[in-house]
């Protein structure tokens, strides 16, 4: 049975691609800050049919904690197979423009602390000459625009060290997974005005978990994002630099 | 569908959303009167707040336990009916209960006391709960039960989303071998063969429910199709061979022109002579004969902006049913009615619902296109006609019955509203206690 590490399990596109590993049966182990939350998920997961889940409580922001935390996953959750990464914030434009401070915060969550999460996992997984890393990405990381650069430039960065970390691993039996999910209905977009192109989290849980199966390199969650962000990408930068999108 | 709207999408209302995604941390905003929406199945204005805010429960769906010996489930409140099956029917369970649209919240289950056909035998949705957790606004957790605060669990249920919010909910399951029913449809051709089958039926068949085509005037007046089913031993797929269950959405607004006598009628001709034989015998798949409606997302959509009313009541029924025939006979003559109306016999069973709907009698249900005054006035006469026979209307497709008819509907409003939160409130709510001279 597959065994899985899902880091910031709290998120509600984790919580659903976690269902459909516990439907399976799967053995989870769920990271996260929260642990009142954790005891939900744990609940759900078990009654839905996970063979074991087990809950770890930390703030996974913290980098100096990484090389503890991840010996801490493997005594609970020996040898597991695959991770998801999905914890993220969106995060404050406005604030991050005036105060770098608030960006740089951004860029730790976002960025360092899941690269270096994802370096240790790849580290120990090409050792071993196995393994799946999946991480949550964004369409927000595939072109900068006024309204969320600095979301976007922590998520375009991890794009992009996953795209390198995947070249480096293509002959080690290591799978990386890029995951790019458009607008989502979740609690990070609770506040913001739900318009037709907003997918269910269940939705893009089931693509995660699809796209974990049938090992692809990058997903757009759903798929006709792809073809979205092709056009936006395509639009010459003296005519972008104008538009408000 | 638009969050925020009705399935009727009448009335249009402006009111500020609210969601909640976990259960231990729901704190209620404090600015604004509240009302929890779930998967906004109800047609009329029950489920709106104009001006005020509503609670997304949606993102409250988790399950908490299963109890695979005895079939109970604990599962929070935004936990949709199809979770449920999908869930219960590999485990050997089925919903006691169930509308005709499997995209319901359980918390919306239970504030309509909904009821399916298998009303007769199993009674209301409400019958089934075991307990649920209550949040009040200010800030109480009440676990109501048929042991522990009864008052509140019976005002909740049927309690329209008004005594307040629903967190997570114990429900009873139902064993099942299987996800098919062995089904019988039944040609008939007038009201009384109707009220007929209907007496013979409801000892042997769990389930029973009628299409009438409402259309069909003259020597065709009152035919319609009657379908009695159980569950079946005969072994199925759980869920429907791919290519049946793909789902077909509307993505927009038809327009208004398309729905009209002609091709309401010619929808309606086809469909009753689809049978050829006065009587069928076949198994079929839970889904198509419990949810036709849900194989096409959007459907609401085929009515257009304006939106439509959706009309149910219940008369009681008496030696040779005069009061459905006269109710029945207003809405044919008004021309104005849509594709499918749905009739069914109530049965006894009592709810532990303050304030449910179904009561013993006959049950008709139908769509009006919305058409400007004509169909208010239209909605208005059949509302008066309940009125006269000592029938009710059903508050969750509802969004004109009179004040004062609401009242009578529902004698024990007074009582109920000692458990309204005062912080609770909806459209429906305060249209039907506005002062009517
Ligand atoms: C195609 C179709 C067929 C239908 N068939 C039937 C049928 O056969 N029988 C029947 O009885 N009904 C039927 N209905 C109506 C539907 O079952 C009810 O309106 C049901 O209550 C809708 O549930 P919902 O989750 O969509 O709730 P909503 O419509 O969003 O809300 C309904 C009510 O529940 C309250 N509510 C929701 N969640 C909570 C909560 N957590 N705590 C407290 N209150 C809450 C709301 O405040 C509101 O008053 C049908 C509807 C459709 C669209
Ligand atoms: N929603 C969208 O539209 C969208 C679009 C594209 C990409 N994404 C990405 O998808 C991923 C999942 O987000 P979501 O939409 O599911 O939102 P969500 O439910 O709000 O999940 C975000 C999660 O990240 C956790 N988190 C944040 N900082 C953390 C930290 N320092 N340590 C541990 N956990 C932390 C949060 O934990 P707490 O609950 O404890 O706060 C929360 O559970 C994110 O990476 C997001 O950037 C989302």
């Amino acid at each position: 049975m597959k065994k899985v590490v899902l880091f910031g399990a709290t998120s509600a596109i984790a919580h659903e691609a976690a269902r459909c590993f516990a439907r399976r049966g799967a053995e989870l182990l769920l990271v996260a800050r929260n642990g009142e939350k954790l005891s939900v998920l744990q609940k759900d997961l078990e009654t839905l049919g996970a063979a074991k889940v087990q809950t770890h409580v930390c703030d996974l922001v913290d980098i100096k904690d990484h090389e503890s935390l991840l010996k801490t996953c493997g005594e609970l959750l020996p040898e597991y197979d695959a991770i998801l990464l999905a914890y993220g914030t969106l995060g404050d434009q406005g604030e991050s423009e005036k105060d770098f401070s608030v960006a740089e915060q951004e860029f730790r969550t976002n960025f360092l602390s899941a690269a270096s999460l994802v370096s240790r996992v790849a580290n120990m997984f090409e050792a071993r000459g196995s393994g799946q890393i999946a991480v949550i990405t964004s369409v927000a990381g595939d072109r900068g625009r006024k309204s969320n650069y600095i979301y976007g430039t922590a998520k375009g960065a991890l794009s992009i060290f996953l795209q390198g970390l995947r070249n480096r691993l293509s002959s080690t039996g290591v799978h990386v997974l890029t995951i790019k999910p458009g607008f989502v209905d979740t609690p990070m977009t609770a506040h913001i005005e739900k318009g037709p192109l907003f997918a269910s989290a269940q939705a893009v849980g089931e693509g995660i978990y699809r796209a974990m199966e049938r090992k692809k390199d990058v997903v757009y969650l759903p798929w006709f994002w792809r073809f979205i962000m092709l056009i936006i990408k395509a639009i010459p930068e003296p005519l972008f630099k104008r538009m408000s999108i | 569908m638009a969050v925020g709207e009705s399935w009727g999408r009448y009335p249009r209302v402006k009111q500020s959303v609210y969601s909640l995604a976990w259960r231990n941390e729901v704190s209620l905003p404090e600015d604004q009167l509240l009302l929890p929406y779930g998967m906004g199945r109800s047609y009329g204005d029950s489920c709106l707040n104009d001006g005020e805010r509503i609670l997304l429960t949606s993102g409250l769906n988790k399950f908490i336990e299963f109890d695979g010996e005895t079939g109970v489930v604990h599962c929070e409140a935004g936990v949709t009916l199809e979770m449920l099956l999908d869930f219960g029917l590999p485990r050997g369970w089925f919903l006691p209960v169930t509308p005709g649209t499997k995209y319901v919240s359980v918390g919306g289950a239970i504030a309509n006391d909904v009821h399916g056909k298998n009303h007769h035998c199993a009674g209301t949705f409400g019958c089934h709960v075991r307990s649920f957790e209550l949040l009040r606004s200010n800030g109480e957790r009440l676990i109501c039960s048929p042991e522990e605060n009864t008052e509140m669990f019976s005002a909740t249920i049927g309690g329209m989303g008004l005594t307040g919010l629903i967190l997570w909910v114990e429900l009873q399951l139902k064993p099942v071998e299987g996800p098919m029913i062995d089904l019988q449809s039944i040609q008939f051709g007038s009201l009384d063969e109707f009220f007929q089958l209907s007496s013979e039926s409801d000892q042997d068949f769990e389930y029973t429910v009628s299409w009438i085509d409402c259309i069909a005037s003259g020597a065709s007046l009152g035919r319609g199709i009657f379908m009695r089913g159980n569950h079946s031993k005969v072994k199925g797929p759980l869920k429907q061979n791919s290519l049946l269950k793909r789902i077909a959405t509307v993505p927009f607004d038809a327009p208004g022109f398309l729905l009209n006598r002609h091709t309401m009628g010619a929808f309606n001709t086809v469909y009753y002579h689809k049978q050829r034989q006065k009587k069928v015998s076949s198994t079929v798949h839970y889904d198509p004969f419990f949810y036709p409606l849900d194989a096409v997302h959007h459907w609401n959509r085929i009515y257009g902006r304006k939106g439509f009313l959706q009309f149910q009541c219940v008369v009681p029924k008496d030696s040779d049913n005069e009061a459905m025939k006269a109710v029945f006979d207003q809405v044919v003559r008004s021309g104005s009615a849509s594709f499918l109306a749905v009739m069914k016999e109530f049965g006894n069973v009592a709810s532990p619902g303050m304030m449910s709907f179904p009561r013993e009698g006959i049950t008709l249900c139908l769509d009006f296109p919305l058409q400007g005054d004509e169909t208010l006035r239209l909605m208005k006469r059949l509302d008066d006609m309940v009125f006269d026979f000592d029938g009710a209307m059903y508050p969750a497709k509802d969004a004109t019955m009179a004040p004062e008819h609401f009242r009578s509907y529902y004698p024990q409003w007074e009582e109920f509203s000692q458990y309204v939160d005062p912080r609770f409130s909806s459209s429906f709510w305060r249209r039907v206690m506005k002062e009517t001279d």
